[in-house]
């Protein structure tokens, strides 16, 4: 969607990212998703009186590490704070949340929108518990309350409100989600609510320095939901001021479904959750040793592996779809690791094996044709054993069959690469269409398409097309004297 | 030192009598003086006190532990519908 004219919107965002450890953030209850409600829960998930949370190691080098790809900067001793509210999903009538001295401060993801690069800066990552599950039964006017969830280690990313369409907002949240993923930092199901999304939107006629009145859009689980969410909300905001209204500040949920979103309530002022430092938990102490050794242990994040890419001769459209996600560019890196030959690896890859996953709705995980086959193929075309357009059909049997491209070649033979059989096609061709022939001495060239494509015939695809190509012009040419 | 009594007695969900309003506002009231003491001492370059015990939080390996069986995870609940904790709907 475009912004009306004499409009800015600005859009900052928050993501919680469900961290992928084996248990909750302060105790050893299980984190796995899809148990019967309320089996994953123990005193401490349920805030019985008397229990004590003890930080899950592992959650805080998650992190880390996220912070340390962002370029952030990871307080030392970053502490954890209670924030108030009462909602049943809450059991203890507090959050376990960071407020003053969260792990992480400032840093940067880079997203592109239709080619350009932008920078946008964070403002904070920080550690927190997930609340339960609520499932509201309005039929019994009551709702149903599961404490699984509850407890489990999250990081909030916070964005500084510096995006301006939705479509920014979209790569934003794409870009984080496939670092948190290359990362191992979380699975990033978004069904399973891994991922989740809520939308601080305003807007402001285009030079005004001050910000408008914000709406929170909460809880929005996809990529394509965002989008909508925030059209749709920076259309409403802008018709309700052109109308003379004001913006109210509130929370609002995205209804895909209806394609508009509702008022859930007002937003309660910060200072109303009451945060104050938890007393049961110290300052969480990252020393050196710690440090330095998740610093060296950081892998390459997507941003530098395109850059790599492109080093290797890739264009930028290349480099992108093959970064799009860590499995395809570790299958790209293990088809050119077998064939060094990093074009033809990424033109048969977004070409015949993108294709052919597309049209069945896989992935490239799923590929029935793994990168060693692939790259056994394309060495044969390196080889000059088959044409691309042998490979070609061969590929379709791999991907369909299962067949191993040096069973094919065996079952259909290889390219013709011998000078003297081509060569003797090729004149066999030649006298058998005279009349051609004097066409084409006559000045109609064209007509070498013609005897190629009847060399290729009669060796049923097999010869090889550029010796072909030069032995047919060279042998007609023969004949001019 | 001031304190709106309603509005903290609205963000702790409490209903409190007139009577209650006066005699807990007076309490709040001398508990917060009590502590404003503190803002006569010069902390001009003192670093701030964090934590009251000068450790590192103690950490966990990220194992998993026991649950409650599921009776005693919902034997407090006021109600349950065998697998759920039921509350009066919040939506």
């Amino acid at each position: 969607m475009s912004i009306p004219q004499g409009w800015e919107a600005v859009i900052g965002l928050e993501i919680h990212v469900q961290l992928a450890t084996e248990s909750k953030l302060f105790t050893a209850a299980s984190t796995q998703y899809g148990a019967g409600p309320n089996t994953h829960v123990d005193p401490v998930t349920l805030g019985m009186p008397g229990v004590l949370p003890v930080l899950n190691r592992e959650a805080v080098e998650l992190a880390m590490r996220l912070g340390l790809a962002l370029g952030c900067e990871i307080d030392r001793k970053s502490r954890f704070a209670r924030k108030h509210y009462f909602y049943p999903d809450l059991p203890k009538g507090y959050q376990i949340s960071q407020f003053e001295r969260p792990i992480c401060s400032g840093g940067q993801l880079t997203i592109r929108v239709d080619g350009d690069e932008r920078v946008v800066c964070l403002n904070r990552i920080h550690l927190e518990e997930d609340a339960g599950k609520l499932v509201h039964e309005s039929s019994r006017d009551r709702s149903l309350v599961d404490y699984n969830r509850a407890g489990v280690s999250l990081v909030e990313t916070v964005s500084e409100p510096e995006m301006r369409s939705s479509a920014e907002a979209v790569a934003y949240m794409r870009a984080l989600h496939q670092i948190v993923v290359a990362l191992g930092v979380s699975d990033g199901n978004m069904e399973e609510g891994n991922f989740r999304c809520d939308a601080n939107v305003s807007v402001r006629p285009t030079g005004q320095a001050e910000l408008g009145t914000r709406t929170e859009l909460k809880n929005i689980n996809s990529f394509r939901f965002v989008g909508r969410a925030i059209d749709y909300e920076i259309g409403r905001q802008i018709a309700h001021i052109e109308s003379g209204g004001e913006v109210v500040q509130e929370t609002r949920l995205w209804d895909d479904e209806a394609g508009v979103s509702r008022a859930l309530r007002s937003k309660e002022e910060a200072h109303d959750y009451r945060y104050f430092p938890d007393p049961d938990l110290m300052e969480v102490e990252i020393d050196d040793a710690w440090y330095e050794r998740v610093v060296a242990s950081m892998p390459e994040l997507p941003a530098a592996r395109r850059e790599r890419f492109i080093g290797l001769g890739l264009t930028d459209y290349d480099a992108d779809v093959l970064t799009q996600t860590q499995a395809r560019a570790d299958y790209f890196e293990a088809v050119n690791g077998q064939v060094h030959d990093p074009k033809l690896v990424a033109n048969w890859i977004q070409g015949e094996l993108l294709g052919a996953l597309n049209a069945e709705g896989k992935e490239i995980e799923d590929s029935p044709v793994g990168a060693e086959a692939l790259g056994e193929l394309l060495g044969l075309i390196g080889d000059k054993t088959v044409s691309s357009k042998m490979a070609k059909s061969c590929f379709a049997a791999m991907f369909s069959e299962g067949v191993s491209p040096a069973a094919w070649v065996k079952e259909h033979g290889g390219q013709i690469t011998d000078t003297g059989a081509i060569e003797a096609q090729v004149r066999e061709v030649i006298e058998a269409n005279p009349g051609q022939v004097e066409q084409y001495l006559g000045g109609k060239e064209k007509l070498l398409g013609f005897f190629v494509g009847r060399v290729m015939q009669a060796t049923r695809g097999k010869a090889n097309p550029q010796m072909v190509n030069e032995l047919v012009r060279r042998l007609l040419e023969e004949r001019r004297t | 030192m001031d304190i709106d009594i309603d509005q903290v007695a609205a963000l702790a969900r409490l209903d409190l009598s007139t009577e209650e309003r006066e005699v807990l506002g007076g309490q709040l009231r001398s508990i917060l003086e009590h502590v404003d003491q503190l803002s006569a001492v010069d902390t001009e370059g003192v670093e701030a006190t964090r934590h009251p015990i000068p450790l590192a939080t103690p950490l966990r390996e990220d194992s998993r532990g026991e649950h409650l069986s599921h009776d005693e995870a919902l034997a407090n609940a006021p109600e349950s519908d065998g697998s759920s904790f039921v509350v009066p709907r919040v939506v």
